[in-house]
């Protein structure tokens, strides 16, 4: 049904997706916790931070994630030196550069959650012997699931089609980093190429639709648990 | 016992108490809303980090304002219950009920067993499901059982009743009142309805603007005219206590407070159980001689202590019935002059035996 060039735009464009959600989960639940829960100095300016993937253009992200995490980067060089990691121009990098500019969406998710969270469950958590991290994740973090789940589907869903940022830091490999936008797009600028964009672009269509339904069902799911 | 003395300024408001609760026993907080109970709970729970004032369970000193000494919330083994039952949603009844229980160290001996919980508050067709599933009535007999099974040296009740509708709160009451007699733990009952206190509690504080008013057992708070801005008019009376000596021919019980023998209408009456009546100053009639042929039950030889003006054109007569049990008669200004009542006098007070309502508190059997 689909060709060899499809079909690895495909795989690949669900692996970078996937693999840019786990590597944002974590993070993000922190800076969400942070961002509710907690008051420092520079707390506005850290929020702003957070958010810049928001507003700046994709090709703006790839390219500062160049600058640090390219092999002459000051983090990318100390990866590749210590550990033999290199993240530009691979597929490790396409989804480092997915997952910067999903975070903002999850953390936002995390947060609205978090913020309707009960604190006087947790009152009660203490009360009842339950330490600081004990209560987040016996209570704050099965409260908080459906947000995290929603943040996920969403930075899943929009990671598949991450393009500025993947193609300025990761560059467009087929096989290593040509997902379906970028296989798309490679497609558009060749000759009689129309009939495969096409179809990657209903490939593409009804991926995001799949992804839809999906997170809808799991939020029914959560939210009968939880009850609501 | 507890013993707690507390200060805490929270922008305008002001709280400085100071009172102690004992071992077995239930002492109701009571006051209007906002005079503080629910703040004084926080604190006392550790939830809430008070300005100065100590907070002594027995002989551990869990707050010390002094010494910078406070004992995390999680520590304190308070069994609190809130206003809103508080469960875990995402917990099953079972789950909720384990909760404390799980985290407690394995030193700590459990005296109170997860079944004694569930036959005590009649838990055991709810607990596979979720709170969401439970009604009001349910959820806090099971948020009752959670705190029981964290083993508490005291209990905390904060309004438990007040979101409850009053079908709820008399299915409730009787758990409320079974859990006071099964163990011999402490209970502070906040509440703002004195219908509960006087159901529950046999000693009284009484709150207002943050501080205490009045202090002591029920009977003595009872004809404390503080106590009368707090409840309403309407429900001014005394609150007697005796036990009961017989179970009359007519299945009433006959309940011997101070010199006299009241007569009242209790279901399942046990002779020698102990009974709380609250006798209302508007159902006392007042005679100088003794009536023939009246329905009315009791007919008590009592002596006038004071006579005070109470609200419109009535008096409060404070009737002496003996072995310092006294009772609150409010009768017309007018009636007064008639009887020529004055203090010392003789007379009887007369008393419905159906306005009379007896609560029985049993023997504690641990």
């Amino acid at each position: 049904m689909l060709s060899n060039v499809e079909s690895e735009a495909l795989w690949l464009s669900l692996s970078i997706a996937a693999r840019s959600v786990l590597l944002n989960l974590p993070f993000a639940v922190l800076v969400a916790w942070l961002l509710t829960r907690t008051r420092f100095a520079g707390r506005t300016l850290f929020d702003a931070f957070v958010h810049l993937p928001l507003v700046l253009p994709p090709v703006v992200v790839g390219y500062l994630l160049l600058v640090l995490f390219g092999i002459r980067g000051p983090i990318g060089g100390w990866l590749h030196d210590r550990f033999g990691i290199q993240l530009a121009f691979t597929s490790a990098g396409a989804a480092l550069a997915t997952a910067v500019m999903s975070f903002p969406l999850v953390v936002r998710s995390i947060r609205i959650s978090l913020e309707n969270v009960d604190r006087g469950l947790e009152d009660a958590a203490r009360t009842l012997g339950a330490g600081p991290v004990d209560r987040f994740f016996s209570i704050t973090l099965p409260l908080i699931a459906p947000g995290i789940l929603a943040g996920a589907v969403t930075a899943f869903a929009a990671g598949l089609g991450e393009f500025g940022a993947v193609i300025t830091f990761a560059s467009n490999i087929p096989g290593e980093t040509r997902t379906l936008p970028l296989a798309l797009y490679t497609a558009l600028q060749t000759p009689d190429g129309d009939p495969v964009a096409a179809r990657l672009a209903i490939i593409s269509l009804s991926l995001g639709f799949a992804g839809l339904l999906v997170a809808e069902f799991l939020n029914r799911l959560m939210r009968r648990r939880l009850g609501r | 016992m507890l013993r707690v003395e507390l200060q805490k300024r929270r922008g305008e408001f002001a709280l400085d108490v100071a009172f102690s609760a004992p071992t077995p026993g239930v002492t109701a907080l009571l006051g209007r809303s906002g005079c503080g109970k629910s703040t004084l709970i926080s604190l006392i729970a550790g939830l809430l980090l008070p300005d100065a004032g100590r907070v002594v369970v027995d002989d551990d000193v869990l707050y010390d304002g002094a010494r910078h000494l406070s004992v995390d919330a999680r520590h304190r083994r308070m069994g609190v219950v809130f206003q809103d039952a508080r469960l875990f949603p995402h917990l099953a009844v079972r789950a909720n009920l384990e909760y404390g229980a799980r985290r407690l160290a394995a030193a700590v001996s459990k005296p109170i067993g997860f079944d004694d919980v569930v036959g005590l508050l009649g838990l055991g067709g709810l607990l596979e499901r979720r709170p969401h599933q439970l009604s009001g009535g349910e959820k806090q007999r099971v948020a009752l059982g959670r705190a029981l099974r964290a083993q508490p040296r005291l209990m905390l009740l904060d309004e438990p009743l007040a979101s409850l509708d009053l079908a709820r709160r008399e299915e409730v009451l009787p758990y409320l009142e079974r859990l006071r007699d099964a163990f011999a733990i402490p209970i502070v009952y906040v509440s703002h309805q004195f219908d509960e206190v006087l159901r529950l509690a046999t000693r009284v504080v009484l709150l207002d603007s943050g501080r205490v008013v009045a202090d002591g057992d029920i009977a003595t708070v009872s004809r404390d005219t503080r106590l009368r801005e707090i409840v309403g008019p309407d429900s001014v009376g005394a609150v007697v206590a005796g036990h009961v000596e017989h179970i009359d021919a007519a299945g009433l019980a006959v309940v011997r407070v101070g010199d006299a023998e009241l007569t009242v209408e209790l279901d399942d009456a046990v002779v020698g159980q102990r009974i709380q009546i609250q006798v209302l100053a508007r159902d006392v009639i007042v005679a100088t001689e003794l009536p023939r042929a009246i329905s009315v039950r009791n007919r008590v030889a009592a002596r006038v202590v004071s006579i005070a003006p109470d609200v419109g054109r009535s008096v409060l007569v404070e009737l002496d019935i003996g072995r310092t049990s006294t009772l609150l008669a409010r009768i017309t200004a007018r009636a007064s002059q008639e009887l020529e009542l004055a203090s010392d006098k003789q007379v009887w007070a007369l008393i419905k035996a159906v306005s009379l309502r007896g609560h029985a508190f049993s023997v504690p059997t641990r």
